[in-house]
């Protein structure tokens, strides 16, 4: 013992060079032990570094290891070695590496297998593949084991009640003894991901391992003599070997003893039944279930190396030959007995797949010119017998290739096998036809950039309670069903909700000056349909023109005058008005917000936010694509230009503060007839000088004629008039 | 008079060149020149003088009145120029103070491969094509060989809303209307880029991402056609460099299929960090329009055979602009944004 602790040992340790001395804390440490040492200088996983020094006053010269310490999980560990250091055995030679003599140097490779290839979850398969690829021939694996003389059929049925299996196969071994392991056996579970926890469970897993086929071991002595396989009842009760009590229904299978459930058949063994420390007979069951029906229920219960191999689906030759390799390994390392026999229930075809294929089927789809030849050795080397009938080759493929169905499955094989890159590349001989898109959105897209604005992209899920913000128009929110966070709920309906979203993170990163847009879907549920439209979005605020002297800070006209850029560019000039909103949604400002209609036809909307969402002007457009771009527009045409020139004349006009200027608009230009060829508003004044209330708006009145110069004496009177028509219409007057 | 006009010249010559203005010109100019000035006077005087004097005094007057009008013109060009050019002098500004911006806009760096690659299949002949996103199980699914029960079409890994309605989980949903919508059963050249959405969210999965898909049918389309077409694409999209690899997969509505690696972007094949040290960098899935999914859609797979592809664009994107972080794609900082403005 340590002189100044007393849970610490001072140990001596022959460590095959030289004797060197150890402090160490496990309990479980002994003198005469074999043990794993760290020496000085050693780096162990998770860093630690091993450094010679003194431990309360004592020299240390290293660490005797536990397991953990060494890098090997503790679910892998005995309850001994989980709490010391552990103790190798007495021919562990001083000085050897300790892994090595553990068995624990094997290299494992990760495959990352295609969902079509199950075949491929068992050493057998994966050795199958490595011979074809390498040209090699596999070896057997060993079956042979005795029986003794009394047919397990006398005394044991299995009464299968569904579809769902169509192959159960069970043997019994009588006598067994529990015990650990031998290390190979453990190792190459550990190695595997699955935890030993005794020989005969261990036996059940090593097989599934090797072969493929997923067994499931009873104590046989809890039995009634005879298994029943049906779907469970619903509401059925079945407590499963993690002491967990399930709830059935009826797409589940489960296996039973006649009476009641004592498993989930692929997924999860009984509570009731499984094997214990001193379970003396076994009866093993090797089975097929539906790979749809086991996925489900295991998606419920707990996704396992069985259920993945059911789902993948199963070689029914490997369930025979799974059976008898636990027998022989229960045999061999539980001193088990075998009854004589197997129950068998068997609706399976097991004979191997026969396709037909020809080679110029096969290069025709490749594009290759592989020999009729080559093509025979490559399908001999994948274990595929072939009989050629002229030039029809009849391929027998092993059950074992689930994978295998059809002519194209084959020609995968050989092009896998051949070698894809061994395979030149070519082009299509097709004719020459120009291809061709739809140039709109993208010319949309073009346009707004060059407008200044920033393109993004955003998600289309959001909350539910978000969905009605921004509009008022009538439609049901799309909801998912199984939503991954309430946050991403619904659908968007309005792209508002997105864009703003993404003006916040700026605006919360501090930028403050933002320009953005998107072109992407809405969704809605109509008169019980479903359906989305393209929308437009554009989001402005802050600073749009900067520098020296001519900062200027977004407004309405200048979103305004981005719409109108958009909307003239896809050719929809003087079609389009702009009118206060009748029905807007209360998340705008009630005074700064417009409809923006075509004929009659409401295609969007565009308005500065109610300053309760932003208390930053935030100004937005939402424009419905797939409304607007159904509007048809006319061609591009030459409209004749004056050979003489155009006068100009303006105009101020006192009016009531809250006539649009449109309304005014539209009145001039009734009045002005055929010499009006332009009224602009070039400018808004409200205060001194103009009674309260009122405003005064200048427009700029433009005159053509097609033959003649026009003078003030032919223009006058049409101002008089407009002024005239204004004051009846709007009582203006001319600001003087 | 002779005497009087020459000292006038003489007088005007001298006060001409002292003048240092132009108001001080215009002066001079009323005073030789004007309807009261001297030699205005001097001629009226003319009619008093001698038949022969006369033409001799006339002609003198003449040049000395002529004298003095260039001598001013000369004088008012270059009191022009003087002024103009200390105007000028005036107007100088800085030239090195910030420009007047309008803000530049950008295109989102996934919407310039979406153009990049339409620009590069429309040009070998195909149609850009587009579909619904929420989008009909059986479009979705069924009509791609992924029947009731396949693992792949399970309910978790979906965005469902009705049974029958969900959000698309690939951008291969427009093969099988492509197909169908064509009722002549005439050869299709196709590619379909656009949103996609899967029930997963990590640091290299999004629930909503990009994807491009291409289909060709047609008579006699093979392997080889597909490892060609994806050649062009890698050496036009990628960098002319890249080398390609096949690897077998699968995938329900392609059969053979493959799974297709680039030679890395970053170091070219030798193995970094962006590789994992592979060289290769995965970006697409591809195969042979599976038989079941030409006949479910109305080709008959004794006469036709096609290819299809799907990639994501996300990835492209990131790689070619060396974008570190998906997220950055969806988060949409304009500092970020505005990078991708050529």
């Amino acid at each position: 013992m340590h002189p100044n602790s007393d849970h610490l040992h001072i140990c001596t340790v022959d460590v095959g060079k030289e004797t060197l001395k150890i402090v160490c804390g496990a309990p479980n440490v002994k003198a005469g032990q074999k043990v794993i040492v760290a020496l000085d200088g050693a780096e162990l996983p998770g860093g630690i570094k091993i450094k010679k020094g003194n431990i309360r006053g004592e020299e240390s010269n290293g660490m005797i290891c536990s397991l953990s310490e060494i890098g090997i999980e503790s679910k892998y560990q005995s309850e001994e070695d989980k709490t010391g250091i552990h103790v190798l055995g007495s021919d562990a030679k001083q000085g050897e590496d300790p892994i090595k003599y553990m068995g624990l140097d094997d290299e494992v490779i990760d495959f990352d297998l295609t969902a079509n290839r199950g075949d491929l979850l068992s050493i057998l398969g994966m050795a199958y593949e490595i011979g074809a690829i390498y040209n090699k021939k596999v070896k057997d694996i060993g079956l042979s084991h005795q029986e003794d003389d009394e047919d397990i059929n006398k005394t044991f049925s299995v009464d299968v009640k569904t579809d769902n299996c169509k192959l159960f196969l069970a043997k019994r071994a009588l006598n067994v003894k529990i015990k650990e392991s031998p290390d190979f056996i453990k190792n190459r579970l550990i190695a595997s991901g699955i935890r030993p926890i005794n020989n005969v469970v261990d036996i059940s897993n090593y097989v599934m391992l090797e072969t493929g086929q997923p067994l499931h071991f009873y104590d046989n002595d809890s039995l009634k003599g005879k298994i029943e396989v049906r779907m469970a009842k619903e509401g059925e009760k079945l407590t499963t070997l993690d002491e967990v009590e399930r709830t059935l229904s009826q797409d589940d299978i489960v296996i039973s003893d006649g009476t009641k459930a004592i498993g989930l058949a692929g997924v999860m063994g009984g509570l009731d039944t499984e094997i214990k420390e001193d379970t003396k007979n076994v009866l093993i069951e090797a089975a097929i279930f539906d790979g749809v029906k086991v996925r489900l229920t295991s998606k419920k219960i707990v996704r396992s190396e069985s259920s993945n191999r059911f789902e993948k689906g199963l070689d029914p030759n490997r369930t025979y030959m799974g059976i008898e390799r636990a027998c022989a390994l229960l045999e061999k390392y539980a001193d088990a007995t075998i009854s004589q026999g197997t129950v068998v229930y068997d609706k399976l075809d097991k004979e191997d797949k026969k396709i037909e294929i020809t080679a110029e089927k096969i290069n025709n789809l490749l594009g290759s010119n592989i020999s009729e030849k080559e093509i025979v050795d490559i399908f001999s080397r994948l274990g595929f017998k072939v009989n050629l009938n002229n030039n029809v080759m009849e391929v027998l493929v092993p059950r074992r290739r689930i994978d295998i169905s059809i002519p194209e499955d084959l020609i995968e094989e050989v092009g896998r096998i051949y070698g894809v890159n061994n395979i030149e590349g070519t082009l299509p001989k097709v004719p020459t036809i120009p291809g061709k898109y739809d140039k709109k959105t993208r010319n949309l897209r073009n346009k707004i950039i060059s407008l200044g604005l920033n393109e993004v992209l955003s998600y289309i899920l959001i909350n539910d309670q978000e969905v009605q913000d921004f509009t008022t128009d009538e439609f049901q929110a799309v909801k998912l069903l199984d939503p991954m966070s309430e946050d991403r709920n619904t659908l968007r309906y309005s792209l508002i909700n997105s864009l703003f979203k993404i003006y916040e993170y700026n605006v919360a990163r501090g930028n403050k000056d933002i320009s953005i847009f998107e072109i992407g879907k809405g969704f809605y549920k109509r008169d019980e349909k479903y359906g989305e439209d393209l929308k437009l979005c554009i989001l402005m605020s802050g600073e749009f023109y900067t520098g020296i002297n001519s900062k200027k800070d977004v407004d309405f006209y200048i979103i305004k005058g981005i719409v109108q850029e958009v909307l003239d560019s896809l050719g929809y000039e003087n079609r389009y008005i702009f009118s206060p909103a009748r029905n807007a949604s209360e998340k705008f400002h009630p005074g700064q917000i417009a409809d923006i209609t075509i004929q009659n036809r409401n295609i969007g909307i565009i308005g500065l936010l109610h300053p309760e969402v932003s208390q930053n002007k935030v100004y937005v457009c939402e424009i419905n694509l797939s409304e607007l771009l159904d509007i048809k527009t006319g061609n591009m045409k030459y409209k004749e230009i004056s050979k003489f020139p155009s006068i100009k004349k303006d105009i101020a006009l006192v009016v009531n503060q809250n006539i649009e200027s449109s309304a005014i608009s539209r009145v001039i230009k009734k009045a002005g007839g055929n010499y009006l060829s332009g009224v602009e508003v070039f400018d808004l004044y409200e205060g001194k000088g103009i009674a309260e209330g009122m405003k005064s708006l200048a427009f700029s009145l433009t005159f053509t004629s097609f033959d003649k110069t026009l003078t003030d004496e032919e223009i006058n009177p049409i101002i008089q008039k407009i002024i005239e028509q204004t004051g009846k219409e709007f009582g203006a007057t001319l600001r003087q | 008079m002779k005497e009087k006009i020459e000292n006038l010249a003489k007088q005007a010559k001298e006060s001409l060149e002292k003048v240092t203005n132009i108001q001080a010109l215009n002066e001079l100019k009323i005073k030789y020149l004007g309807k009261k000035s001297e030699l205005s006077n001097l001629l009226k005087e003319m009619a008093n003088l001698s038949q022969e004097e006369r033409p001799v005094i006339g002609a003198l007057a003449n040049k000395v009145r002529k004298d003095i009008e260039e001598k001013i013109a000369k004088k008012e060009e270059e009191f022009e120029k003087r002024e103009l050019a200390e105007k000028l002098e005036k107007e100088r500004i800085d030239v090195t103070l910030p420009s007047t911006k309008v803000k530049r806009g950008s295109k989102h760096p996934v919407n310039r491969i979406i153009e990049e690659i339409e620009d590069l299949f429309v040009s070998m002949g195909y149609t850009v094509e587009s579909g619904p996103e929420l989008e009909t199980d059986r479009f979705c699914f069924e009509l791609l060989n992924l029947p009731q029960g396949h693992p792949a079409r399970d309910m978790q890994d979906s965005f469902y809303i009705t049974d029958e309605y969900l959000l698309r989980t690939q951008t291969s949903a427009v093969q099988a209307r492509t197909m169908l919508a064509n009722q002549e059963k005439t050869p299709i050249r196709m590619i379909c880029p656009g949103k996609t959405y899967r029930r997963e969210d990590d640091a290299t999965h999004s629930h909503q991402f990009t994807q491009a898909e291409g289909l060709v049918i047609d008579e006699n389309i093979t392997l080889a056609d597909l490892k060609g077409t994806l050649e062009i694409f890698a050496k036009k999209i990628i960098g002319e460099n890249s080398k390609l690899r096949f690897r077998p997969s699968y995938f329900p509505f392609t059969e053979p299929s493959y799974e297709v690696d680039v030679s890395c972007f970053k170091c070219g094949g030798k193995g970094c960090n962006l590789c994992k040290q592979t060289g290769w960098i995965e970006v697409l899935g591809s195969g042979m329009v599976h038989p079941n999914v030409l006949g479910m859609c109305g080709y008959d797979p004794e006469k036709y055979s096609g290819f299809a592809f799907g990639l994501g664009l996300e990835r492209i994107a990131m790689f070619k602009y060396g974008i570190p972080d998906m997220r950055y794609l969806y988060q949409n900082d304009v500092r970020f944004l505005g990078q991708f403005d050529r």
